[in-house]
Parts: C-alpha cells; sequence; structure tokens
C-alpha cells in the first residue's frame, strides 16, 4: 500500500481490508505544511541518528542501533498517535520516541550506560526501550486490555459472557501500539500477543517494520508469507503498507487506531522498509548483504520521495528545505555537547532498585564496596552532579529512601564532618531523563490526530 | 603442541566432531555471523546439519531435543547465554526431565552451547552468568572451561557425552591464547584441575576468574605466600575430592566466581567443604564473587562487580589473619 511513489507521485492506494476512500479519510486533513513538517521530523531524526552513531565510533556511546532508512515507518506510525495513547517500542524507536517529545539525550543516557529508564513512560506515552525481542507485544497487549477493562468496569467480573464477545464494540479513549521487528516476528511471545489480542479484542495496534533482517537473518529465515498474513490465522486484520511512504504509513495507522478506539480490536501493519544501516554498531552488514541490495533501497529513500512531492506543490522550496537542515545540524550538536556532558554514574549507585526496599545482604554489599574503595577517605562526588541520580531522585522520592539509610550511611559515617550523607543532599534539577526536548529540538509540529473525545480519566491509564 | 584461542578450540572441538560423527548437527542463529565459531560450517556441512534457525530459541531448542531423541547430535547455540532463558521451559522442563520421566526410554544427548558476555558492557539482559540456575536443575551437566584446552577437550567429551550438557563460555576468555594438545584431546567431564599447586591457601576459581586467581598468586607469591588455584572445570558433577584434598592441605578457602552469591557455586563449593572438610579449616571460608544486583549498563559500575586479582588477594590475606592492604581497585 503506498500513496507516494519513489519519485514523489501521489497516487491512490487500497488493500483488502481497506478502502481508497478509508485511506484517504484518514488523511484529508493532512495539508502540505503538515506534511513539511513530517519532513523535518524525518531529517532531524535522522540527522540525530547520525550523530549517535558516530558518538559510539567515537567510543562515547557503548551501543547504537541506528535507524537510518526507516524514519517513514517511525514518524508517519508515531505522528498518528494521539497524545494519550502508548507506544511499546523495541530498542531502535528514536525517531517513535522523538515525535513522542522525548529528550534524545535521555536515550544517548542508556546507551552510554549513565542511566537505566531514561524518562517516564506516563508523561510520554512512549514505554521503556525493550531489549529482548517480542517482549513488549506482551507488555502492549496487557496493557490495552487493561484499558478496555477501565472502559468497562463490568468488563471482567466473575460470571461474564466470554471476553471477546464482552468486548466486542467497546470504545475505548486511547490505543495501544507496539513495535517490534520482522526477527521478532518469530518469537513465540509475538505468536502469544497476537493470541491474546485477538480473543480478549484488545484495542491494540501491532507495528512491524520490517526491516529485512534479523541482525544477519534475512526475513526469509522467519516467513515464508508475508508477516502482515500473520493476522489472519488470529482473526484480526493484517495489512502491508510501503514503511518508507509516510503519508501511507501515517493513514494506516490512524485507521488501525481509530478501529481499536472503536472496540473493533487488533489490527497487525506490516510496514515494508529496510534498515540502511547496521544492526547496531556491533554489526558489519557489508559482511551479509550486497552492495546492490543496499543500492535498490536507497533508491526508495523515504525522505527524497516526501522533498520531491512537496517540491512539486510548490510547498517546500531551496531555501525551506535548507533551514530544516540547518535546525537538524544544530539539534545533532546541541545533542553531542550534551551527551558528552553526561558523567559515569557514582560507583554505589550500582545498588539502586534492585528492590523497593533494600535487601539487608545488598545493603551489606553497598557497605562492603564502599569500604572497599575507600569511599569513607574519599567520598564520592555529590549526587547532585549526577544526572541519573537526580533525575530518579527528583522524579520520584521513593518512601523507601530511609530504609537505606545503613547502606548509604556506611560510607559517610567515617567521612569528614563536612561531607553530607548522599541521600539528604537535595538533588539538583538537571535532570536530562524529565526535562522536556530543549526548544531546538522540540520544534516540530504534530500533526493533529483525528478528532478525539475527552473521555472519564479512568479509561487512560496515563 | 599447538597455540590456539579460546573460540578457536571450541570451532575446533565442534568441527572435529562433525567430521567424526555425521550425527552431530548445530542449530545456531546467526551461524554464518562472522564472529560466531560457527562461521564456514553452512558452507562445510550444508543447511541440513547446520540449519541456521529463526529468531525463537524455545522452538529450536526444543525441536532440538526432539531430534536428539532419535539419535541425532544437536549442538545448540545460544549466541548469548541470556538468550536461553527464553527456552527455559524446553531446558529445564523437558531436555533435563524426558529421561526421568520416560523411564530411561530415550536419552537427550545435546549440547547447549551459552557464551556469557558479561564484563563486556552489554548491559543486564546480555550478561548473565546463568550456571548456578541450572546447577539446581538434576539431570544436566555443567562445565565452564576456563583455557583453550579445556574448552576444547570438554566440548568433545560434551558432545560425545548421552546426557545433556550446558557449555558456558566466559566471552573475556574467547580471545586467550593457549598450548592445545595435538591429536585427539578429551578431557572428562566431572574433573577439576589443579591449576597452580601451593601450600598456603587454596583458591577455588570458575571461568575467567581462573586466569584471575592465577594473577593474584603470581602477586602474592612474592610476598611468600604460595596459592593453590584449583578450576573445577565441570561444576555438575563437581569433583569435589580434589577441593577437599586441596583444603586438607592448606586448611584455608577462597572462591573466586563471577556469578551472583545466592546460590551460587561458590555457595555450593563453601557447603561441601563446611560439611565435609570442616576439620581442615583453620579460617572463615571467603567468596570472592558478585554482589546481587544486575550488571549495570555503564562500565564504570560494571567493572566494579567482579572478582579482580586484587580482590582475590585482599580474600588470601584475609583469611590468613593479614589486614586488607589492598584498596586502589579502582584508580
Amino acid at each position: 500500500m503506498q500513496l507516494l511513489t519513489p519519485s514523489g507521485q501521489r497516487v491512490a492506494a487500497a488493500g483488502p481490508e481497506i478502502s481508497a476512500q478509508e485511506i484517504e479519510a484518514h488523511i484529508a486533513d493532512v495539508t502540505s505544511a503538515d506534511l513539511s513538517d513530517m519532513y523535518a521530523d524525518m531529517v532531524i531524526v535522522r540527522r540525530l541518528d547520525e550523530e549517535a552513531t558516530a558518538l559510539q565510533r567515537q567510543g562515547e556511546l557503548g551501543l547504537w542501533a541506528p535507524l537510518r532508512g526507516q524514519e517513514a515507518a517511525q514518524v508517519g506510525s508515531a505522528r498518528a498517535l494521539a497524545p494519550d495513547d502508548m507506544a511499546f517500542p523495541s530498542y531502535r524507536e528514536h525517531g517513535v520516541a522523538y515525535c513522542r517529545g522525548v529528550d534524545p539525550v535521555a536515550i544517548l543516557g542508556l546507551f552510554r550506560g549513565t542511566a537505566h529508564g531514561g524518562w517516564d513512560p506516563n508523561e510520554h506515552g512512549f514505554a521503556l526501550y525493550a531489549i529482548v525481542v517480542g517482549s513488549q507485544t506482551l507488555h502492549a497487549t496487557g496493557y490495552a486490555m487493561g484499558v478496555s477493562r477501565e472502559a468497562s468496569q463490568n468488563g471482567w467480573r466473575a460470571g461474564q459472557k466470554p471476553a471477546a464477545e464482552a468486548s466486542k464494540g467497546r470504545a475505548v479513549e486511547c490505543a495501544t501500539i507496539a513495535y517490534f521487528g520482522d526477527g521478532a516476528s518469530s518469537q513465540g511471545d509475538v505468536g502469544e500477543a497476537f493470541g491474546w489480542a485477538a480473543v480478549f479484542n484488545a484495542p491494540v495496534v501491532f507495528f512491524c517494520q520490517n526491516n529485512q533482517y534479523a541482525i544477519s537473518e534475512p526475513t526469509s529465515r522467519q516467513s515464508r508469507v508475508p508477516i502482515s498474513h500473520r493476522a489472519a490465522g488470529h482473526g484480526f486484520p493484517g495489512v502491508r503498507v510501503d514503511g518508507n511512504d509516510v503519508l501511507a504509513t501515517l493513514a494506516v495507522t490512524r485507521w488501525a487506531l481509530a478501529r481499536a478506539r472503536a472496540g473493533e480490536g487488533p489490527t497487525l501493519i506490516e510496514a515494508v522498509t529496510y534498515r540502511m544501516g547496521a544492526h547496531t554498531t556491533a554489526d558489519d552488514p557489508t559482511r551479509y548483504r550486497d552492495a546492490d541490495e543496499v543500492a535498490r533501497w536507497a533508491e526508495r529513500d523515504p525522505l527524497a520521495r516526501v522533498r520531491a512531492y512537496l517540491t512539486a506543490q510548490n510547498a517546500l522550496d531551496d531555501a525551506a528545505a535548507a533551514a530544516i537542515a540547518a535546525r537538524a545540524d544544530e539539534a545533532a550538536t546541541e545533542l553531542r555537547r550534551r551527551c558528552l556532558a553526561l558523567p559515569d554514574p557514582e560507583p554505589l549507585s550500582m545498588f539502586d532498585h534492585v528492590t523497593v526496599v533494600e535487601s539487608g545482604h545488598v545493603a551489606a554489599e553497598r557497605a562492603d564496596l564502599a569500604d572497599f574503595l575507600g569511599t569513607g577517605d574519599d567520598p564520592p562526588a555529590p549526587s547532585s552532579t549526577s544526572p541519573r541520580a537526580a533525575s530518579a531522585h527528583a522524579a520520584r522520592p521513593s518512601p523507601a529512601r530511609p530504609d537505606l539509610a545503613p547502606a548509604d550511611s556506611a560510607p559517610a559515617s567515617s567521612a569528614p564532618a563536612s561531607s553530607v550523607p548522599a541521600s539528604s543532599v537535595p538533588r539538583a534539577p538537571s535532570p536530562p531523563g524529565s526535562s522536556p526536548p530543549e526548544a531546538s529540538l522540540a520544534a516540530a509540529r504534530s500533526v493533529a490526530p483525528p478528532p478525539q473525545t475527552p473521555g472519564p480519566e479512568a479509561s487512560c491509564p496515563r | 603442541m599447538r597455540t590456539i584461542s579460546y573460540r578457536e578450540a571450541v570451532r575446533q572441538a565442534m568441527l572435529e566432531e562433525m567430521r567424526r560423527d555425521p550425527n552431530v548437527v548445530v542449530f545456531c542463529e546467526d551461524a554464518r555471523f562472522w564472529t560466531m565459531p560457527t562461521h564456514g560450517f553452512v558452507d562445510e556441512f550444508g543447511p541440513d546439519r547446520v540449519p541456521v534457525m529463526p529468531i525463537s530459541e524455545e522452538g529450536f531448542t526444543g525441536a532440538a531435543i526432539g531430534a536428539a531423541m532419535t539419535g541425532v547430535r544437536p549442538i545448540v547455540d545460544y549466541t548469548i547465554a541470556n538468550l536461553m532463558y527464553v527456552a527455559w521451559d524446553q531446558i529445564v522442563n523437558h531436555a533435563a526431565k524426558n529421561r526421568y520421566l520416560f523411564g530411561g526410554q530415550a536419552s537427550v544427548p545435546i549440547v547447549f552451547r551459552a557464551a556469557m558476555k558479561y564484563a563486556n558492557a552489554t548491559a543486564a539482559q546480555h550478561s548473565d552468568r546463568p550456571y548456578p540456575q541450572l546447577m539446581n536443575v538434576p539431570g544436566l551437566k555443567i562445565v565452564v572451561p576456563s583455557n583453550p584446552a579445556d574448552a576444547l577437550g570438554l566440548l568433545k567429551s560434551a558432545i560425545r557425552d548421552d546426557d545433556p550438557v550446558v557449555y558456558f563460555e566466559p566471552l573475556l576468555l574467547w580471545g586467550a591464547k593457549g598450548e592445545v594438545p595435538d591429536g585427539e584431546h578429551l578431557v572428562p567431564i566431572g574433573q577439576a584441575a589443579i591449576t597452580r599447586p601451593g601450600r598456603d591457601v587454596t583458591v577455588v576459581a570458575i571461568g575467567d576468574a581462573v586466569p584471575t586467581a592465577l594473577k593474584a598468586a603470581g602477586a602474592l607469591a612474592k610476598d611468600g605466600t604460595e596459592v593453590e588455584v584449583i578450576d573445577p572445570r565441570t561444576l555438575v558433577p563437581l569433583d569435589k575430592t580434589t577441593i577437599l584434598e586441596s583444603v586438607a592441605r592448606t586448611g584455608r578457602l577462597v572462591i573466586a566466581d563471577p556469578a551472583h552469591k545466592t546460590c551460587g557455586a561458590a555457595a555450593e563449593i563453601s557447603a561441601i567443604v563446611a560439611e565435609e572438610g570442616f576439620g581442615s579449616l583453620r579460617a572463615p571460608i571467603v567468596r570472592v564473587v558478585t554482589p546481587d544486583v544486575h550488571p549495570p549498563f555503564s562500565p564504570a559500575l560494571e567493572r566494579l562487580m567482579y572478582p579482580t586479582p586484587q580482590r582475590i588477594a585482599d580474600a588470601v590475606r584475609t583469611v590468613l589473619g593479614a589486614p586488607s592492604a589492598v584498596k586502589d581497585l579502582v584508580s
């Protein structure tokens, strides 16, 4: 399914599950200015991705999973989401994160090892990255079932009708979308998520970015039919869209989200795209794929076709494109600067967050390390210099912290009188994870979602 | 003798056994990836014996167990030890139990290869050392070779074993080189090695803690302390005789293990020595292990977790009654 050809021609599209009129209806409100904004999103996320890749190559990140080539699939689907919708990403969804307002430096902190987590999923409607491929499709299904349950308090009471029947037609205020890849589609988790979502009619969209490779293994090693066909066996629609076409991806995702909100259950979208770069920076794709194949996909570039279309519409001239590129460069420079300013975490922070209330044996291990490091003689830098700790404590003061006194105070007990236990120092509010994106990074305007009726708070867990 | 890397030893063991026995097959994801010990296997043995797997660990583990019960000898390569968790039900509930539950009518001659990527900044979901969890499962044999010769000899023995063997490789050691005997080299499962003899303190070390303990022993020798380093090589069945005889000579025991402290191999070895060698002990046993926290992604934090020569030397001094002397780990 395609609305913009690689050369930028606007065409009509339809599929077995969705008519041309339906598709067009879902993007009827999209103006050239909106499309231009999405073009800017794609330019910026590509540029930020390039910067992150360079930072990893320079030893500033432990790893990076480049998104190059998948900008349209990510921006098109993310711009289809309403603010209250919830997205469950895998680990390459930097473009989705950007559209959900996650500060890019928070993502770099993850890959630099300065933070676990990094952002507030509730604030952004964007769950934390999932490294175990496919696992997040089950989390998304459970979340969607919770949304559905809250929409009808009677939904899961004992003695009700079978679940699928009971929830059929139940409208919800917010939809859930799960991002995963062609490789993950082979995991049992994904098959189980499809099954559960179907029988419970969960308001979830399964968004598969088929980027053609699971590390070194081609999609032909995962499936002999298009991945979208798998939905049929579970009893819900599966559609295949050109994932390098931001407009078609936006249209199909809006359609699928609307189905979810209307109580029509799950949808599988297979966005056919291509990972132009490496699986991660620990990979070398030239070892397992042909330069010819990469060149063929380069001709289907997701950015070039939008620019060609907008240029033909007189909606984007060279000056405007140059301004977007300059914004992207500025954002990349800023990202680099802030990434390099992220310090290593304090040694003893490795013991944080193992459990809500620290177990005695972990507290003892914390004290042992403090002793071994001689922290008592040479206290660590104040916690306020650690953005990781600052963001964690500033965002979520934990009532359990006083219970950590034996562990936390161990290094401080023998410290000079001027040193104060770290836990009692007010944390400086410098959290990259919880601060809003800086102005230069948040300039992209969101495309208006389909009209929403504000609903009761209870039906949106966030 | 020839000098090869640990990774090459793993590769040689599989090649030798696959050439010897057409029933030996490899189930692997990314088998053709250039860093994998199985690189080139598809070319030599064909896709029937080296089927490159979909990304579905539970699926191909189950298939391999089924194949094993028909007489095939699969080597299942998980690439990264943590990926085994996806197949936990198949490993624990099926591979380990089928022979028992089938009244001895079937056996499961399978090798699960698990490379442990810890101390490599690969974060909590790629850095586990899961052997203690599987030591708790009857029916599995568990080996953790620490040098190329043992990697070669133990993998060949594991492939020939008629029971499921879990073969853990510390990825840190993949590049380590060492001498390997020419010709057929088999190391029996269940036999420890005295890697360095010594009279004062026994250090039982596991996996990459073995070369770490040898460094500590070298440093301590300069002060006149003679450490005996024992590499169990096999954790199940454990060669407790070698350990107990050593403790009988030295009277002091330190255990170095990069796995978590609670219910780990070090805990089991401590319990055995406390039960059966209590009369020999002249000081409390000391474990140099990883605290019960997940490996942080930050290299600055992760490098504080695992046994180091300094920590082991510190523990040796502790069991000898000397004050703690080493404080400069992080600098």
